[in-house]
């Protein structure tokens, strides 16, 4: 392939968000869509994710990472979808101008109609969650160990200790157990678990792997290698309980606490972030505060279904190709979704109430606190109640979805603002 | 037979429902919550658990040393580890392509074992 000097949408990344961005883009007309990927292959996170559960939503089938991305990366291809692989993208501006270190064709800068910002999240450090102890070897993030354990083949230890009880930690315990390891203990700071109860069943219970709630890490032990951890209970301000510390022999520690949207070119284009979610504030075609700059996926904020990222890929996708074709102006008149009672964070940030013309259109929230209940998470508008739907239950590990039906197009004209809630019923 | 009551989380799907299960023996009597396909799954757990299964496999000549495999149908759960000891001593050749099926009935499961990606050859 040559590169060319100008597309009309150029994509940062080639996760799901990535590809299902540009695939949507090439299907509702733009004619040059470039996928850059700093990976040697497209594909993203989920080729290292070989796990079973992906797809569910969108495919009706339970599929492992590689193949739910091998599905959309033959799709892309198909539809003419362009990559530039094992190439670094240094800068954007404001003006859409993408400069790009690649192996191959050198420091280049290309000129897009549109960008889509695709760039994931990366895993919270030892430094960000600030372990006390020594700094040996033996300390990774848990998807720094599922990279080593299915893709480059290296078992980076023999006994683990997990810290947090995040989905890929939970995935990487069943995964180290499969490949002969043991895995001492899963530690969680928090009074409930962070990721998907099914994983807590399938991947932990089912093999034996005790989870401690409320527990963390209170030091790190060893001098080259990690030699234990001393795990201690902690209270609901995460103070440690002095006399329930217990040292853990392992030799190595898995960190499974958060994941954080990677924002880096975003802010250097002059994208405005939210401090809550730590990706961009979007509107419902998730385009950012700079007109023709759009993100997808857990860039904007991180998802727990690998469809729903896909979802908002296609929904910035297509409204990245229609931007350009005239078919939609810069930016129209929205209105701000906020965040209610009990809600942590709200994305989209604003909504155009036009889009309802066009279909429905879908807002996703955190619960800030877990509600063992049944709930209602309402849309008001106002005082007055747009819509509401019940749930069983709501956690802070799984994020809700409340869809707004094209048959509330009036109503939202009407309104000034939208607040979506989450109450006990 | 005594009737028992308990709870089993479904794994079925990522909403992981908690099902209300009332059972006498293996014998399901009555599920409360979640859908029909979690009713199956509590039905199948309590006489024959079954889970999807993903590993990896030796590959040469592709761009990584692993190839990604995954049983075609839940697999039975006891049998896990023997499964897992067969994965470890097949070693494959790129190219391999999507779904290429690795072994077929694998341990008499009727289970087939699939590639998770293809792999091309370098």
């Amino acid at each position: 392939m040559t590169i060319r000097k100008n597309y009309d949408v150029v994509v940062v990344g080639s996760g799901p968000g990535g590809l299902a961005a540009a695939i949507a883009a090439k299907k509702n007309g733009a004619q040059d869509v470039l996928v850059i990927e700093r990976d040697v292959e497209p594909g993203g996170i989920l080729l290292q994710c070989i796990h079973n559960g992906f797809g569910v939503e969108i495919f009706k089938q339970d599929l492992p990472g590689p193949s739910y991305a091998q599905r959309f990366i033959n799709e892309a291809l198909e539809v003419g979808v362009e990559f530039l692989l094992d190439s670094m993208v240094l800068e954007i501006t404001r003006d859409h101008r993408v400069t790009i270190a690649s192996k191959r064709y050198g420091i280049v800068t290309i000129q897009a109609k549109a960008v889509v910002l695709a760039m994931g999240c990366r895993e919270r450090t030892r430094a960000q969650v600030r372990l006390p102890g020594t700094r040996p070897a033996g300390v990774f993030t848990a998807g720094t160990a599922q990279r080593w354990v299915n893709v480059e083949g290296y078992m980076p230890g023999k006994n683990f200790v997990i810290l947090g009880s995040g989905d890929i930690g939970m995935i990487m315990a069943r995964r180290l157990t499969f490949e002969g390891a043991k895995v001492e203990r899963v530690l969680e700071v928090m009074p409930y678990l962070s990721g998907l109860t099914r994983n807590y069943v399938q991947c932990l219970l089912d093999y034996g792997i005790e989870l401690q709630l409320m527990h963390t890490v209170k030091n790190i032990i060893g001098k080259k290698r990690v030699e234990a951890i001393e795990a201690v209970a902690v209270d609901e301000k995460w103070n440690p309980i002095p006399g329930t510390e217990e040292v853990i022999p392992c030799d190595t520690l898995l960190l499974s606490v958060g994941l954080i949207p990677e924002n880096e070119l975003s802010r250097q284009a002059g994208v405005l972030i939210d401090p809550v979610t730590a990706g961009p504030f979007v509107d419902d075609t998730f385009q950012t505060n700079i007109p023709g700059i759009f993100s997808a996926g857990n860039v904007v904020h991180v998802y727990d279904l690998v469809d729903w990222v896909t979802e908002a890929g296609l929904t910035a996708g297509k409204a990245a190709a229609r931007l350009i074709s005239g078919a939609e102006p810069g930016h129209s008149k929205t209105i701000p979704v906020r965040a209610g009672e009990n809600v942590r964070y709200v994305v989209p940030h604003t909504l155009n109430p036009d889009h309802l013309a066009e279909g429905d259109i879908r807002v996703q929230m955190r619960v800030r606190a877990p509600i063992e209940a049944p709930v209602w998470v309402e849309a008001r508008a106002g005082e007055r109640m747009l819509t509401r739907k019940g749930e069983p239950y709501a956690r802070p590990g799984e994020m809700v979805t409340l869809t707004l039906k094209s048959a509330l197009l009036d109503e939202l004209k009407a309104a000034e603002e939208l607040t979506i809630a989450i109450v006990r019923r | 037979m005594a009737t028992i009551e308990e709870k089993l989380i479904c794994v079925t799907c990522p909403k992981g429902c908690t099902l209300m299960v009332t059972r006498e023996g293996k014998t399901v009597l009555s599920v409360e919550n979640g859908c029909k396909r979690g009713h199956e799954y509590a039905r199948q757990e309590l006489t024959d658990p079954r889970r999807m299964v993903a590993s990896s496999v030796k590959i040469k000549g592709g761009i990584h040393p692993l190839m990604p495999v995954y049983t075609s149908a839940p697999f039975p759960k006891p049998r896990i580890p023997e499964l897992l000891a067969v994965l470890r001593k097949v070693e494959l050749q790129a190219p391999v392509s999507l779904d290429h099926v690795v072994m077929t009935d694998v341990l008499g499961s009727g289970i087939d074992i699939k590639a998770s990606r293809e792999m091309r050859k370098i």
